[in-house]
């Protein structure tokens, strides 16, 4: 979920600007150069992911799958979610220049969060606690996101308790839909790509 | 899906350097997010209207963006005047909307709409790719500038992987509904997506390597601002001191709402 320019107060800007200059910076010095293609591509995947709607009863709703880009990309998820929001920024108008640290750091950190808690539960042996790691994973990132959009609101204004209630409300559904959608996608890579999955714990 | 026709017009705005584009675009759009002041947040609207008729961009495309946009503004509408003590202006049900909560809604919503507007008329002007390489000028570490071209070329690629693989289940009947197999179905599209990208993120690379690529990035374009270009971007700079002063700067009581 994009928080729209104007609405938020400055220290929140601020700290979102700030935090998220630090991630990313954490996420290019981790990112070597052979990889930057590999990001690159992982990142557009992220940006057209978010232009496909899935039917939920009789809404539709976009994919988010920062849980899913945390656990291939692992730090490096910062630098790419960051460019993706970006190019939205600027292709769309969604979101802008002054709210792109606090969405960045919004939909980042439960990325990389959920990638050390579940890096190494999606690759087990055991298939119970691959899904269920690759489903809190997947439940756990956009809950997050849901958690630190609302707070960003909260810290701009008590009054924004009502929409940030809303908020948290409309993003379960997102997080259980999520939750299924990254258990079935890590499932598919394992069986058609596993070192892909392999590949990010290595590294990061 | 990813049209830049807002960037093929001929305008004065479509010629400005995008280095002051971008600088411009920032300190405004800081400078009006933080502003309360009614007069001020109009003017700014004012400011904004006037240059996206510089720029010259379809009023129709303007428009339709608008309307994305304002979905959050909108929902805000739907809440925030009944989230505030205060003055009551009108009832819904059991609801009061009153004076504070309409007016911060409108603060909002003459905000974003400033701030996008600036933003269509300043960097959606420019081709993706110039804007790209004017943060390389602008001195935007390396390795993020690399990150933002690869990522810019390769959304129109793995597009038309996605609408292709769309496609093809789209032929075999594959309709969507709230249900598993649905979830499934676009899970393993989205995996077959990662896949297919993960190999080419490695062939490029190799070819990359082959055409002896060393970590350097070698700009084909250089900017120069012409000094026309200087005084307008120091006229719109002035336009934000001044709103930031009307703001922080207590110049008696005219400027107040």
């Amino acid at each position: 979920m994009h928080i729209s320019e104007g609405i938020l107060s400055a220290p929140v800007l601020a700290t979102g600007a700030a935090l998220t200059v630090v991630g990313t910076a954490i996420g290019l010095k981790k990112m070597d150069y052979d990889k930057i293609p590999e990001v690159a591509i992982l990142s557009s995947v992220f940006f057209v992911a978010s232009l496909i709607h899935v039917p939920l009863g009789p809404t539709s709703v976009h994919l988010i799958l920062n849980g899913l880009l945390g656990l291939l990309l692992g730090w490096s998820a910062f630098p790419a979610i960051l460019v993706a929001l970006f190019l939205q920024g600027i292709l769309f108008q969604f979101g802008g220049l002054t709210t792109l640290g606090v969405n960045t750091i919004n939909m980042a950190l439960p990325a990389v969060v959920c990638y050390f808690l579940f890096r190494h539960a999606v690759t087990s042996e055991n298939s119970w606690v691959e899904i269920g790691g690759a489903f809190c994973c997947g439940f756990l990132a956009v809950g997050l996101s849901g958690i630190m959009v609302a707070l960003s609101l909260l810290f701009t204004g008590q009054s924004f308790i009502n929409v940030a209630k809303l908020i948290l409300l409309a993003h379960l559904p997102v997080m259980l839909i999520e939750g299924l959608f990254t258990v079935f996608v890590v499932k598919f890579l394992k069986k058609v790509k596993p070192e892909m999955l392999e590949v990010a714990n290595a590294t990061n | 899906m990813i049209s830049e026709h807002l960037s093929e017009g001929t305008s004065y705005l479509h010629d400005f350097d995008p280095r002051l584009k971008i600088i411009v675009a920032l300190i405004y759009s800081v400078t009006v997010a933080l502003l309360t002041n009614f007069t001020l947040l109009f003017a700014s609207l004012v400011f904004s209207l006037v240059l996206v008729t510089w720029g010259r961009l379809s009023i129709a495309t303007v428009l339709k963006r608008l309307l994305v946009i304002n979905g959050f503004v909108f929902f805000l509408w739907l809440v925030l005047p009944f989230s505030y003590e205060g003055k009551t202006l009108f009832e819904v049900g059991p609801l009061a909307a009153t004076q504070p909560g309409v007016y911060q809604a409108l603060r909002i919503t003459l905000k974003s709409n400033a701030i996008i507007l600036c933003l269509m008329a300043l960097l959606s002007t420019s081709p993706t790719f110039m804007l790209v390489h004017a943060l390389h000028h602008l001195k935007v570490p390396s390795k993020l500038v690399h990150l933002f071209f690869f990522t810019y070329r390769y959304i129109h690629v793995i597009y038309t992987e996605f609408t292709r693989l769309h496609t093809a289940m789209k032929v075999r009947s594959f309709t969507p509904s709230t249900n598993i197999h649905t979830y499934k179905s676009y899970a393993y599209l989205v995996g077959m997506l990662l896949v297919r990208s993960y190999e080419r993120s490695k062939r490029i690379y190799q070819s990359m390597l082959c055409r002896g690529f060393n970590g350097k990035f070698h700009t084909l374009y250089h900017f120069e601002s012409k000094p026309q270009e200087l005084v307008s971007a120091a006229i719109m700079t002035v336009f934000v001191l001044l709103i930031a002063i009307g703001q922080w700067i207590p110049l008696g009581k005219i400027l107040t709402f």
